[in-house]
Parts: structure tokens; sequence; C-alpha cells
């Protein structure tokens, strides 16, 4: 593992390390800490932290972060743990399709709730041009299913435009306006 | 050769079973307890006009009037799962409780094992292991779409499992859901037949004995493992089962079984097992309108 002049590690992609808690705990350069992951969630979604209590934060790809519910020993070398949760190699951090719609539902802020006809969009992949006055950047997409709220993914929101984050591999061609549409 | 008639000693009303398998299998979701309610997953398939009814034994099974299940909101959201209803047994008799850590020693693509999580509210530790890197590609994109966060990923052969990269030393449940010939799914896969051979039952007989034989070794004293094919031969089932009784320290256990279903069998072209294999259950298609499988449940130790 090659030492940086400050003295810290790199990431070493084959295994799970658990985030440090702190600033002050950590030995590999760039790595984000437990609490600040926790801050990103309170104060970009309005996620209460008390929600993540039982759950341990890791990193396996590079700034590729990974939440586990449960304690294990780290480093832990295996094919995956928890779910993949928030990529954090750019400025903005980044929440994954599956930990928003795991933990999405606990949101207050920067959540954008689509009509069916929208959202069907939306899973499809389209990006579409959308009226939002709240912050720009990554927002919580959620629509009404049942009776509640429900998210679905990660939208990216820029210049009156709402583009769609669903990767490849979840978009579907669902039912929009027929059958039952509010 | 016509591979099912082998069985026809076994079975009652051998007609109705010939019956059974040529039909297809109707369209079953599991719907699954970490993001939902059956009730709100219910509720979705009306607001999308698709007809659905619970499966009489369990609530949390809806057979769909659709042939593309996975063409739904709920599907799309990680509520339903689409699992043969059958299938959905293993994990209930598995049954594990929060905070303990259960085995899935040939978990993908995933059905049954992130129904183990979902039992245990997604609150205990699934091990969920297998060898073949392309299905478990499969089982973690399941996994993560059902929003399964008590799940830790293995790609190792289950005959020599070590537990070496944890921090602890036995488990206290496992489920073999173990590689089989498969008769059973031939109203899903009219084929499966097809590559079928006296030899590759030896074969594959040796493998389900050493991954049960390991589970049972990996398993504390007390702890259950639960054994399971999708097969109706004798020789991937009973026969698998006697000779782990006398190998390994286990026994086989009595347990509830909302599908009709019939004993196991305690003599087979000849060879005779012990009596407590009639504790495991065969379910045969035309019982339940399912497909086939074979389930027995076994105590570590005592």
């Amino acid at each position: 593992m090659s030492e940086p002049s400050d003295g810290l590690a790199e990431n070493d992609g084959s295994r799970f390390d658990r985030l440090p808690a702190t600033a002050a705990e950590r030995e590999v350069v760039g790595r984000a800490t437990r609490e600040a992951v926790l801050e990103f969630w309170d104060e970009r979604y309005g996620i209460d932290p008390a929600v993540f209590a039982d759950y341990t934060f890791w990193e396996k790809g590079s700034r590729k972060l990974w939440a586990f519910r449960g304690e294990i020993d780290s480093p832990i070398a295996i094919e995956s743990l928890g779910i993949t949760f928030l990529r954090t190699r750019q400025e903005h951090w980044k929440p994954t399709t599956d930990a928003v719609q795991r933990f999405g539902r606990h949101a207050s802020r920067n959540v954008l709730t689509l009509s069916r006809e929208q959202a069907r969009r939306f899973v499809a992949g389209e990006d579409q041009e959308i009226e939002w006055d709240g912050d720009w950047g990554y927002l919580i997409v959620a629509h009404d299913l049942a009776g509640e709220r429900e998210p679905l993914g990660v939208g990216l929101y820029l210049h009156g435009e709402l583009r769609s984050q669903i990767p490849k591999g979840r978009r579907r061609e669902l039912r929009g306006v027929d059958a039952g549409e509010p | 050769m016509d591979v099912l008639s082998r069985y026809e000693p076994l079975i009652d009303d051998f007609a109705a079973f010939r019956a059974a398998c040529e039909r297809p299998l109707p369209s079953v979701v599991r719907v699954n307890g970490i993001k939902t309610t059956p009730e709100r997953a219910r509720a979705a398939l009306e607001e999308e006009g698709i007809d659905h009814e619970p499966c009489e034994w369990h609530p949390g099974l809806l057979r769909l009037d659709t042939d593309h299940p996975g063409r739904t909101w709920g599907a799309f959201h990680g509520w339903l799962h689409g699992q043969e209803e059958v299938s959905a047994l293993p994990a209930l008799v598995c049954d594990p409780e929060p905070g303990e850590r259960v085995w899935a020693a040939c978990a993908a693509p995933g059905g049954k094992a992130t129904q183990l999580a979902a039992r245990a509210d997604d609150a205990g530790l699934v091990v969920a292991n297998d060898r073949n890197l392309g299905r478990l590609s499969a089982l973690r994109f399941n996994a993560e779409r059902l929003g399964v966060t008590s799940m830790a990923v293995t790609n190792r052969d289950a005959r020599n499992y070590s537990l070496a990269p944890f921090d602890f030393d036995e488990f206290d449940r496992a489920l073999c859901d173990v590689p089989c010939s498969c008769e059973g799914t031939v109203r899903k896969n009219p084929d499966a037949l097809d590559g079928w051979s006296l030899g590759y039952l030896d074969e594959i007989a040796s493998t389900q004995e050493a991954i049960l034989r390991r589970a049972i070794q990996a398993t504390r004293s007390g702890g259950t493992v639960v054994y399971s094919t999708c097969t109706f031969a004798p020789e991937e089932n009973e026969a698998v089962l006697d000779r782990t009784l006398d190998s390994e320290n286990c026994r086989l256990l009595d347990f509830d079984c909302a599908l009709d279903s019939r004993p196991g069998i305690t003599e087979w072209e000849g060879e005779r097992f012990d009596s407590s294999v009639q504790r495991a259950k065969r379910i045969y298609p035309h019982l339940n309108d399912t497909g086939g499988f074979f389930c027995a449940k076994l105590e570590v130790g005592g």
C-alpha cells in the first residue's frame, strides 16, 4: 500500500474497511467519516441520524460507501456487505437508488414528488422539464403509491430539468396514465 | 427416456401428478416485508389494475394475473419478488430470529436468502454464499433492490466453506437449498429433464451431502439446518439425509407445513433409509398446484 506525503494510506479496493468515527481517526486519505455521513443525510435530506443507529458504514471501491445493519470486524474481504449507499468521489455526494429506496421515506427536505405519469418517465430513465423552487443538485424523487409517498430514486435537478439517475439495470417500462391513475 | 415414470410407485394419484407437471405454473410473487406490508402491496396492484389473490397458506405470497410480475410498480420498489410458491417454504422452516446468524450455503439468485433476511426483520446476519460468480451478481442485484441491509455475500465452494473472513466461528441456522437435478421445475422449464442421467444423480448427490455436512459442522449445537431440493429423486433427498445422519451429529425434526405434502420415503430401489427421514416432506405438483419440492429440518447435536 503506498503512503502519500501526508502519511495516510490509499484505499484498498479488495476489502471492506469501516469508516472512521471522526476525522481525527482517519487512516486512509480522503475517506469519509461516520460523522460526515450522518451530517450529510441530516442536512441535505432531513434524515435523523437515529435512523442509522444500528448501521455501520464501510468503504470498498474508492469513495464508494456501503451501509450494513450490524457490527463486524474491520477490515473484511468478501463480495458485499449490506447495500451500496453513497458515492463521495465528487464535491457533491450522491446517494444510490437502493439507499434512497431503503431510507428515503424518512426524508423531510429535498424530496420532489412526481405525478404517476412523471414517475413512469423517471423510472424509464427519461429526463424531463419540471418546476421546482427548492435546492438544485441531487434530490430524492418520490411518488404517491398505495396511499403514501414512496421514494423512487435519485434525480439531478439543474436549470429546470430533472435528470433521472436510475441505473440502466433498474430502469423499467411501467404503466402510467391508464388503469387507476389518480 | 421418461424420467418421471420412475416415481410411479411413490405417488398415489400418478395421473394427476403427470397432468400437473404438464401445466404451466401460476405467476407468484412474495411480498418483501423489509419494504412494505401485504396490504400496501395489494393496494398498489389494485391501483395498477392487476388482479391478484393471496396464496391460501401464506398471506405474503400473491398469485398475479400477469405474465410480467417484474413490470409492476411493486417490483420496481422492491416490494415484490417473483418467487415460485413452494420455494417460499424452506425460509419459513429455517425461521431465523432477529440477531441470529444464518448461512445460506447456495444462495443465488437470492429469493430464499432475502426471505431469510426479511424473516429476521433485516436485523440478523445472513451470510449468502454462492460458488458461481455470474449467479452471485443476480443475488446482489436482488438483495439491493429488496433493501436487504443485513446480508454479507461470499463467493466460495460451500463444501469446504471457511468462516475465516468473519469474527465468529459458528452459525445459529443454515439453509442448504442445494443444486439438484431440478425435476420439480419442469412446469417452469419444460427442458428441465433433457440432460437427466443416473450418473448425474450420483455425482450431484455427493456434492449435496458434502454441502449439508459442512452446514451441520458450521452450525452451533442446538441450531437448525434446513435441507431442500426441487427434485423428486430419492437419491438426492432421503438417501443424502440417511448418509448424513450416519456421519454427523444431528437428527431430523418434525415441522409444520401448511402445504399438502407426503412424508419422506424409507425405501427406494432395494435400499432402506433411517425411519426418521419420514419427517422430511415431499411436495408433488398436483397436491397444491405448485412446482415439486423436498424439504427437511435438522437439529444439530443432541
